[in-house]
Parts: structure tokens; sequence; C-alpha cells
């Protein structure tokens, strides 16, 4: 039996009012998933339990709940239940063909954009977001990239048809913290040693000095908001008013950051500035300072992890090593898969990082509770509690393992079809001709 | 000759004869899980390779004076993984100065330094087909290398007896090299389009056919005359006509489905049988022409969106070609993917829900059958090469680790052991320890597939200040 069929079967026998509605809607309601095998990851696995979802909510979870009479009951015998993993880094919804500048959101121009807003060019119909949601991810961060700071990143949700249906609520600026060039000149860059450590000055000093300009340009808008009589109003400077809720810590700063001695320097400056709401991001060489990220108390977003090491003279599984490594050091870690098209590789990558030494529960947390504590949207997701929204799945084991099947998917309480493009192409063309009674021939070239 | 040096030539031979020694190796491997993949899966099986090749598979077996003895008991063994599409050991890898460039060959650039031949030989991989670059419509000759870490002949890496291959490439990639050059104004040749790219096929083949005649007819008369005259010598269309004669085996490079049937139909005119459809996005869509035709498939197993032409296509491709009767690999075209062509595999129980044997086949016995060399490697069998992959964990587990890999019976990788500094080839004048950025599968698809060029590759390896086209990651 193949896995469509599977797909198929397994849905109509435990959705059997959904496949009697003969529609692919996503739908909100009262939903009761029994009997399954619940990973909160907030407080533990229930072993045999019931998952009660009501509107955009978890109303109930636990061992004994009582059933809604006007529930829909999925029967969850021998299945998971697991929260929505979230990507703490990607450009999803941001990019829909690679190749293709027209489809690229992701760069405005300048070097200065912390104004410029992800959540505005996300597009809700991307292709790649029902093919990502299928996977288990419910939720990712989308980032804009390029520049010193290339705009602001946004958590939304992977269902929904306007940015106001898919955010999850937390805004991140983002600050590409310049990279010092080391050692002689490789063979095939274009600058030599002296000019590139000119270049890396130079963003050092504009990075400082539009932090610099932020601070006084917060100072006398605070000012005048507190009291404007007798001054003259300042002039709008939108990528320094997009810095004031950084300085005052209501949206965090994202320094994205990647060798060993940019991660000292960067906590030096994060530390220095006393930016009072920070994560890290990439974080390749993490492992070699992890001590120094926790003593600073930074958490990070690490990945991706299916990646080479960043040294050749390094050994060949760092990067899957780097967040448990991190994790061990007690640096509160979330992973990111860095990607646009393929993010259900997030699964893959927890596995990886779990595998090198992380651990499943400590990478199951990293794509789930930590992500959402770090981003401070915890009270709504990252775990199965009551209360919480209902972004969770249903699946026949673990979500790491490539054999797992994702069966059921619930985003803000949306009980999403399992559906996407690659699944559509799988149901037409496996056995393509089968409706066609003769076999067609190939031309012959002079045709 | 003085006494010292007299000495050191002695050492030196002596360094040698030992070196050349440990290429055909003994060793037993004891009691483990053998996933044969032609002949199903064997519990507490041991496997005795002598002189670098599988001599006994059993239980009970004993080892010969001087074999390495490795307790497997655990753990699971398979053949060593194949990739037959990579570009890792090369020096080069585009020509990309005409439609095409047949006559130009890998075998003269591979590299036996490379890091990356270590690496995917941490991942289990022990054979990889290093391949042309994808900017000419034909492109140059492939080499099938093997990963004896270690040696610094370029020869010592040849897969000896492997058949010849050859690149082509349709689409986007030769399209945009040639066709678009100097933004289509007057630099730009044929091919511009799909129509001219089939065009620059048929040229090669007719005028390789017309050559090889030409070749023919000459051996003939200058049996008889010997004032015959020979037809001028030309190394591209001797390629072709060896195409034609079929000693070199088509990989090419390809992503639409019109595109792949057109390739059929002309190879079909030219009697041409041999092809195996590389990356092929679109072939689920014609997966029984490609059955009909004998054509085979090495596709990835989820990468899609990074360009146009892979817009409209499925991670359940391999699936569906399996399932339709064509015969499939997974590769990597990336020297990170390829240190785990066993998880790429698995993906294929995702998407698709193949077997274990049907998985692990894609990386072992399928694409040896597509390089030519499956008498030889890709299944555990008596009289095989002593090429093996141990694992911890069942290797389409996302929780399996690669612990030991060999190569004709000599070990390469071993987990537990191994230096955490691998390099053969270290610049002294080099600062030591210095940071290249890390590479993904992602960086490789975003920007060396991008400008079918892997000079950017390397830059985007190592040198993060670079621009790019567009940003890739960070």
């Amino acid at each position: 039996m193949n896995l469509f069929m599977t797909l198929v079967l397994a849905l109509t026998t435990f959705l059997p009012q959904q496949a009697q509605q003969q529609d692919d809607k996503a739908r909100q309601g009262t939903y009761a998933i029994t009997n399954a095998r619940i990973e909160t990851v907030a407080n533990g696995t229930i072993e045999n339990g019931t998952v009660v979802i009501e509107g955009d909510r978890i109303i109930a979870v636990g061992e004994n709940v009582a059933i809604p009479e006007s529930a829909r009951v999925i029967d969850g015998s021998g299945l998971h239940i697991y929260p929505g993993m979230i990507d703490s880094g990607t450009s999803l919804g941001l990019t829909e063909v690679g190749s293709v500048a027209e489809t690229n959101d992701t760069r405005e121009i300048g070097d200065i954009n912390p104004h410029m807003d992800a959540l505005t060019a996300v597009n809700p119909n991307a292709i790649a977001i029902p093919v990502t949601r299928v996977s288990g991810v419910t939720t990712v961060i989308a980032e804009p990239s390029g520049g010193l700071l290339p705009g602001t990143a946004a958590m939304i949700n992977l269902f929904g048809y306007t940015a106001e249906q898919m955010t999850a609520g937390a805004k991140s600026v983002i600050v590409q913290f310049p990279a010092e060039p080391s050692g002689d000149r490789p063979w095939w860059a274009q600058e030599g040693p002296d000019r590139r450590q000119e270049r890396y000055r130079n963003n050092m000093a504009k990075l400082n000095e539009v932090f610099d300009r932020a601070v006084l340009y917060n100072q006398i808008v605070s000012a005048y908001e507190a009291d404007p009589t007798g001054k003259e109003r300042p002039v709008y400077a939108p990528e320094m008013d997009a810095l004031r809720p950084v300085l005052s810590g209501e949206v965090s700063l994202m320094v994205k950051v990647n060798a060993a001695d940019d991660i000292v320097k960067a906590i030096a400056w994060v530390q220095e500035r006393e930016f009072p709401n920070v994560v890290f991001s990439g974080v390749n060489e993490g492992w070699r300072v992890a001590d120094r990220l926790a003593e600073a108390g930074i958490p990070v977003l690490v990945g991706p992890i299916l990646a080479t090491p960043t040294r050749s003279s390094d050994r060949y599984d760092r990067a899957y090593a780097n967040a448990g490594l991190l994790s061990e050091a007690g640096v509160s870690v979330a992973l990111r898969s860095g990607e646009s098209e393929n993010v259900r590789q997030l699964p893959f990558n927890a596995g990886f990082a779990a595998t090198y030494g992380m651990g499943k529960e400590a990478a199951l947390r990293a794509v789930t509770l930590g992500p959402a504590e770090i981003f401070g949207i915890d009270a709504d997701y990252g775990s199965i509690e009551v209360g919480k929204k209902a972004n969770l799945f249903v699946s026949d084991g673990d979500p790491f393992e490539t054999s797992t099947n994702i069966l059921a998917l619930f985003i803000d309480g949306f009980n999403v079809p399992i559906d996407s493009r690659h699944l559509d192409l799988y149901q037409e063309f496996l056995n393509r001709d089968e409706g066609r009674l003769q076999p067609v021939e190939i031309l012959p070239a002079d045709n | 000759m003085n006494n010292t040096i007299r000495l050191f030539l002695i050492a030196l031979l002596t360094v040698g004869f030992l070196t050349s020694d440990a290429h055909a190796q003994d060793v037993l491997v004891r009691n483990a899980t053998v996933l044969t993949v032609t002949n199903g899966t064997l519990q507490n099986t041991d496997i005795l390779i002598r002189d670098g090749i599988i001599a006994q598979i059993g239980s009970g077996l004993r080892a010969p004076r001087g074999a390495e003895d490795v307790d497997a008991t655990g753990k699971f063994v398979m053949p060593g993984i194949i990739d037959a599409h990579a570009h890792i050991a090369l020096s080069s890898v585009n020509e990309g100065t005409s439609p095409v460039t047949a006559e130009v060959s890998m075998e003269d650039v591979t590299n036996p330094y490379s890091l990356g031949i270590y690496r995917a030989s941490a991942g289990g991989v022990t054979v990889s087909h290093i391949m042309h670059g994808s900017a000419n419509v034909i492109g140059g000759q492939n080499e099938t290398i093997k990963h004896r870490w270690g040696a610094t002949d370029p020869d010592d890496i040849r897969f000896d007896g492997a058949p010849r291959t050859i690149k082509f490439a349709l689409g986007e990639n030769p399209t945009r090299v040639h066709g678009r050059r100097a933004s289509g104004g007057s630099g730009a040749i044929v091919p511009a389009t799909r129509m001219g790219v089939e065009q620059v096929l048929r040229s090669a083949f007719e005028n390789g056919k017309r050559y090889m005649e030409a070749w023919d007819a000459y051996n003939a008369e200058a049996s008889t005359n010997p004032r015959a005259v020979p037809p001028v010598w030309n190394e591209r269309l001797e390629v072709m006509a060896d195409i034609l004669r079929g000693e070199i085996l088509i990989h090419c490079h390809s992503y639409r489905a019109d595109e792949i049937v057109m390739l059929t139909r002309v190879l079909g005119d030219y009697g041409v049988d041999r092809i195996t459809f590389q990356h092929a996005n679109e072939a689920f869509k014609v997966a029984p022409e490609l059955a009909e035709f004998g054509a085979h498939a090495s596709v990835f197993s989820d990468w899609w969106s990074y360009k146009f032409e892979v817009y409209y296509s499925t991670s359940y491709n391999a699936a569906i070609l399996m399932r339709n009767g064509v015969v499939t690999s997974i590769n990597s075209d990336s020297a990170e993917l390829n240190r785990h062509l066993y998880h790429e595999a698995a993906k294929s129980q995702r998407y698709g829900g193949l077997t274990d044997d049907e998985a692990l086949s894609m990386i072992t016995i399928n694409p040896a059958i597509q390089l030519g060399i499956q008498d030889r490697v890709g299944s555990i069998e008596i009289g095989k090469d002593g090429d093996i992959a141990i694992f911890e964990g069942h290797p389409l587990s996302i929780y399996t680790i690669p612990v030991l890999t060999y190569v004709d019976g000599v070990k390469v990788f071993d987990r537990e052991n191994d230096a955490d500094d691998m390099r053969v080839d270290v610049d002294p004048s080099a600062e030591v320890g210095q940071y290249e950025g890390q590479v993904t599968g992602r960086d490789h698809m975003h920007s060396h597939e991008e400008v079918a060029d892997l000079m950017s590759f390397f830059q985007s390896v190592a040198d993060v200040d670079l621009p790019h086209a567009h940003t890739v990651n960070d």
C-alpha cells in the first residue's frame, strides 16, 4: 500500500465526519483527539490521553478529560500528538523560485533596513508553505537578508490568508554582525587582505554609528513625546524609528554571527551597548565559545545542522554536534533550517542534532518550547497545554524519523488538510496512464 | 652513492612497499546485521574480506593471520555507498566555452587531496562519480573514483575498469551560459532555447557518425590501399564516435519532462541506448517513457524550487520512478549532501513509502548499474570489492551513525580513532585553523547550480564577504 492510500485511509478512518463533508477546507471547530501518546514538551509524555481543541485553543489535555458533545472525535489509537514545530530561521514565504529575482523579496536596497518588515512581504499563498506544514512545521521565523541591518524578521504560522491571520506575534530586528577577515587571501578572492580589513572596519564603524544615532534619536523623540511644548517636532527617520523597540527591549535584536572570534566580539558589543533583548543566529562555531555564550546568557538560534565543518582542520561532524555542545554548556538553544522551500528539513536537522550529542528531548524542545520562550511567545506556542494555541500534529511515530508520516495537522485550531503540490503530483503521476487504453509511441525523428 | 642517501632510498622503497601492500587488506567483520541489498538482510553474520575482495559471508568465519578483526555486534553493515553525481576531488569542473566540449575530461583534473573524499567516506560513501559541470549541452567526460583516502597520485583513486561516462546538459544551464551570453546580445550563440539544445545534440551526433563512418571507410580501404588518406583527426568527434559505439555512458543533467523525452528521441535515432538522466526533477512525469526506453534516473531526494525548471517538481519523484520500473538512484551533487546519502535515501520512505531494500538500492546497486560497475560494487556478495560501511543503528534511521568505512578492505574512516584534522595536504604558509564558513546543500543548489560554475561554489564556501548574485543562507 502506498503512502497516499495510507494517508487517505488514515484520514477517512479517523476523521469520519470530516470525510463526509467532502471538502478540503481547513476548519476550526471542536475536536477531540483520543487515545494518543501526547508529547506535551512542557509536562512530559502522556502515554494514553486526549487533547480537546475549541476554536484556536487547546482546552483540555490529559488521560481523563471530558469530551464535549459537539466535538469531532479523532481516534488517535497508536498515534502520537506533538506540538507544531517552530523553525527559528528561514526565508519561507519571502521567496518563491530561488533564481527568479522577481519572486524574491528578501533583500531591499541599502545596508540599513530595520524598518523593512518581513511580515509585509510574506506571500500567504506561497507553494512552499503547504509543502512545509505537512511535515509538522507549523510556525517559522521569516527573515530578510543582505546588508548590515537587513530588516525585521517575523514569526508566522503556516496557515492563513493575510499577514494578520498568519502572525505569531514575535518580531526581531536583524543585525548581520561584520565578520572580521582572517588569514591570507584565498586564491579565488578578488580582494587582498588590506582591502577586506578596511571594509570590515568600515562596517563595524557604520554599525556603531547606526546605534549611536538610534540612541540619540530615541532620546529626542522620547523627550518630544513626553512634552512637545516649545519643541520642534523631530524629523521622521523610519530606520531609526524601527530601532526604538529594540532599545527598549520590546523587540529582540537578532545578531547573525558565525565565526568564534566574531561571536566573542559580538558578545562584547551587545553587552557594551546594553541591549535588553538579544539572540544570536547562525552561530556555526558556537561550540568553540559555548562557555562564553552561556556566561553571557544569550540564547542562540543554531543551524543549519546539516552542514560541513567551518574549518578544514575541524572534525567532520562539528556542525552536527554544535547544537548539542551549546546545549550541554547551558546555552538556551533553538534550531533553524536556514531554508526557504525546504523548511521541511527542520525535523531532520533536529534528528541529526539529537544523534550527535543533543539527545531527542533537548532537540524536540529546541524546535518547540525553546524558540517560543526565546521569542516570548510561550504563553501561546511551543507545547501542548491548556490555554495554548492549537498548533499541533498527529503522526504515526517520531517526527524526526524519515519513515514517519504526519497524518493530521492543526494550526490556530484549523484542521489543515494534509495536502501540497508535492502530494498532488504524486497522486497524479504515480499511475499516470491508468485511464488510457492505448500506449503512446515516441515520435519518429522526422515528425 | 653515500650511505646516508642509500639508506634513505631503501627506507623510501620500504615505505612505498608497505603502502602499496596496505591496499590489499584482509578484514573479518563479525556478528553484524548485514544489509546485502541484493540478497536481503542477514542476522548475526560475518563477512571476510581477503585481498580487498569479499571472500566469504557466513557465521563462525575464521580470521586469516594478520587480518583486521572487527566486532560488529549490534551494528549494521551495508555496501559502500555510491554517489552517482559528485564534484568533489576536482580542481576544475566546467569547460564552459562551447556548447560541445566532449574532448575534455575530469581525468585530467582529479585531485586526490580533496578533503571532500574523506568527509564523504565519513558518511559511508566509497565511490563517487565526479562529473563535468552543466554549462554545455555536451560537456566533458567524467571520472569514477574510489575513496582511497591518503592516496596522493590521481591514478590511485580511479576506479579501474569503470566504463567511461560523459556529461550532457539540457535546459536552463546551457541556454543561459551560451544563449544569454552578453545578456543575449552579440556574444550569444545557440542554444538559447530547448529547440536549440536539440539541434546542438543532433549536429554533434550526426558529425560524430560521419566521422566514424569516414574512419571505418578509411580503415577498410587501408587494408588494401597503402596510399589511402585518413580523415583529419578530431578528438571531439572521436568521443562522439565512442558514444555511438556504446563505449561511453551518457549522464545527462536535465529537469523538464519534455527535454528528457527529446533526448531519448535523439538517442533512439542514433541507436544509443545507455543513458542516465541526472537530477531529472520532472522524470516522474514521463516515468513510463523512461521505463520503455530503458533509461535510468539519478535524482535528488527533495530539492526543488531553486530555479524555475524545478518549480513543478515533487519529493515523490524517486518513488514514482521506482514504482514505474525505472532504475533510480539518489545522488548528492553536493559536498554536504554526500555526507548523508543514507539519510537522503531514507526520505523516500516518507515520500512514497519505499521498502528498506528499495531505499538502500538507490544509493548502492542502482547507481552501480548506472555507472556500469555493478559486477564489482553495490551489494554485499562474494567476489565483489571489499567496499563496506558499518553503522550504529539502521542506516535508514535518522539516529544512525556511520562508524567505519572500508574501501577494498582498507579502513578509510574510523569514527572512534580518526584525528579531528584529517587533511593530507596542508599549506604550511596558511594560517592555522582559518574560519572558512560552513557549506550546506542549499548553498550548492542556490549558487553553484545557478551559475553552472563550480567557481562560485568555492567562493561561497570560503569567502563569505564576496557578493553573491542573490544572498543565500546568511
